[in-house]
């Protein structure tokens, strides 16, 4: 297993179904900068003449129940849902990387007692216990990132914890303690820089799946609230007015192009640094 | 082996020990008074009901001591009483399990029959299109919004097509099947009542599809990654050596090997599948615990929330002991260290 990602190297990487997520991906996050000066129409401004209109050229995704055009809601949308799936993940990389980097460097009781905590987190169930939170919380944007970070850095810190205690056991860390370097330069300089591969090709799987789970949150009304455009909440918009399918399914199906997109960029990653998997 | 189980099982008690202090720390973390939490306006409005129950839970007490008690009263299976539905939790969980427990198994067998297969015949034609076209449906298994999914399915299998009934176990005219399980379609069939028996499996069969496909996705790549893995061994290069048929090495020497390490994405798969209930059984009118646990944490029914987590934590972690059990059985390099 490579352990190195090489950026320029891996963006040479043939597979297509790699350039396709990326190019879904680097797309959204494009349309999410520009939303505000690309959306044709203001995505709160309320028409009740023009409720429940299918899409046409006035409206290409149609409107809402609240005759708001869809299109523009869905441009907007696309900057609560991907800034918090990217934000979540960010943290919970963080965060597992310094919980697992301790735990497996220092070893022993602290790495027990430590790993032991990260078990019982995981052992919650994870959309029970964001909800929980969530709720207890409040519905918020920030207070569902804050419970999504709650239930996911174990993963890492799990993934971490294993990469450490397999690094600091090579001979390059022992050279490195004899000529007299830190714990600390060790762990950040020496291991860290080698165990940040499979942690990205994590990361980069679970911003699909986070973006997932925020906009599950949303869609139980426990994440953005109106009337605040966000992909989840949209679909939940839909689910009394089952007829008009078009206000549930183009936020759905943008939720689900830029999960797929994530998971095609890290499928690729993970092919790409497992040297088994790789064509002869 | 035994050393081993026992090991486990204690550790399974600690992780109880440790969810039921975590929702507990939860609970008390809102800035609410507790007993205005816990108790109906009604229960609230006689006194004498709310010394009763500051003396049951010791809410009187310091908060260590509040824990304790609170500990105890479970150990009795004492999991208080629900706000939200008025009764004892483990009488609603007794009751919602049974839905929540048809539609995961039979979900389960969904994704276990779609997702070897799916994964055996990418791995076979790799690199070919069929093999895009079934890494595609996988990785859009583990992609799409399930909520999003199943509004689909509904639209389209029941307003659109009328296929498949909407929400519900039953249609609302069928009476319920008695036949102590509580799963309708086995029930259906041991009172031999068939015709129930088939409306509830058409009424299972869409909200398990759709619960099921994330999970089928996550078999499909794992047994795909595996068989690859597997077939580029020496073991396998042999057999071809000696003039087997591909599909013989495929389904005599290879599959069962790469279908080790598919188990624990099973498990996985499940534990994941019981966190997608809540979806679906919100769209489907599915009377399960997702239900249950969905309405208990947006009315912070901290009692019910509590039972419900507990319930899951237990099948999670049988779950996971199950798997190594079964892992030990099967794969005899295993050792229980």
């Amino acid at each position: 297993m490579k352990t190195k990602l090489h950026m320029p190297k891996i963006l040479k990487y043939k597979n297509f179904l790699f350039k396709l997520g990326l190019c879904i991906c680097l797309g959204w996050i494009l349309i999410a900068i520009f939303a505000p000066l690309i959306v044709p129409q203001d995505p709160y401004a309320q028409d009740m003449a023009a409720r429940f209109q299918s899409p046409g050229a006035a409206h290409w995704f149609g409107t809402d129940e609240l005759g708001r055009d869809v299109f523009s809601r869905v441009l907007l949308g696309s900057r609560v849902s991907i800034t918090a799936g990217l934000v979540t993940v960010c943290i919970t990389v963080v965060m597992g990387l310094f919980y697992g980097g301790i735990a497996g460097y220092v070893g022993g009781i602290i790495d027990d007692v430590m790993m032991r905590l990260a078990e019982l987190v995981s052992a919650f169930p994870p959309l029970i216990l964001a909800m929980v939170i969530a709720a207890a919380l409040g519905p918020s944007i920030f207070n569902s990132v804050f419970a999504m970070t709650i239930i996911w850095w174990p993963n890492y810190a799990r993934l971490m914890r294993s990469m450490v205690i397999t690094l600091k056991e090579n001979e390059y860390i022992t050279a490195a303690k004899t000529l007299g370097a830190s714990h600390v330069r060790i762990l950040f300089k020496e291991i860290l820089p080698n165990s940040i591969g499979p942690l990205l090709v994590m990361a980069t799987l679970d911003i699909g799946n986070a973006i997932l789970t925020f906009a599950g949150l949303s869609f139980l009304g426990l994440g953005t609230q109106p009337p605040i455009p966000e992909w989840g909440s949209m679909v939940s918009d839909g689910v009394n007015n089952m007829n008009c399918w078009w206000i549930s399914t183009f936020p759905g199906l943008s939720i689900f192009l830029m999960s797929i997109g994530a998971n095609f960029v890290g499928d690729g990653m993970r092919d790409y640094m497992d040297p088994k998997l790789q064509k002869d | 082996m035994a050393k081993y189980i026992l090991r486990r099982l204690l550790f399974v008690l600690f992780l109880l020990v440790g969810v039921s202090l975590l929702v507990f720390l939860i609970s008390h973390l809102v800035p609410s008074d507790p007993v205005a939490a816990n108790m109906s306006p009604s229960a609230m409005s006689d006194p004498e009901a709310v010394a009763v129950y500051r003396a049951k839970w010791g809410l009187d007490k310091p908060l260590y001591q509040q824990y304790f008690v609170y500990l105890m009263n479970l150990i009795r299976g004492d999991l208080g009483t629900s706000i939200r539905t008025g009764n004892p939790v483990i009488q609603d969980l007794a009751q919602f399990f049974p839905a929540t427990l048809e539609l995961s198994l039979f979900a389960m067998v969904i994704a276990i029959a779609l997702g070897v297969t799916f994964g055996v015949v990418s791995a076979v034609h790799r690199d070919k299109p069929v093999d895009y076209a079934v890494r595609t449906i996988s990785i859009a298994g583990v992609s799409v919004p399930n909520f999003w999914f199943a509004l689909l399915m509904l639209f389209l299998f029941y307003s659109k097509l009328g296929i498949f009934p909407g929400g519900g176990r039953v249609g609302s005219r069928s009476t319920t099947p008695s036949g102590g399980t509580g799963l309708y379609v086995l029930d259906g069939i041991l009172s031999g009542n068939w015709e129930l028996a088939g409306e509830a499996f058409m009424h299972l069969l869409l909200p398990a599809l759709v619960l099921g496909f994330f999970t089928m996705g996550l078999i499909a790549r794992q047994t795909r990654s595996n068989l690859l893995e597997v077939t580029s061994m020496d073991y396998i290069r042999t057999a071809r050596a000696k003039g087997l048929s591909g599909g013989k090495v495929i389904t005599g020497h290879a599959l069962g090997n790469a279908l080790i390490p598919v188990i624990t994405v099973m498990g996985m798969g499940f534990c994941n599948l019981l966190g997608g209930m809540v979806f679906v059984e919100k769209i489907f009118s599915w009377p399960g615990i997702g239900q249950y646990a969905y309405l208990s944490a947006t009315t912070l029914d901290f009692p019910a929330i509590c039972g419900v987590s507990l319930l899951i934590a237990v099948i999670y972690v049988v779950m996971n002991l199950i798997i190594d059990i079964l892992y030990g059985i099967i794969d005899p390099r295993v050792r229980y260290s």
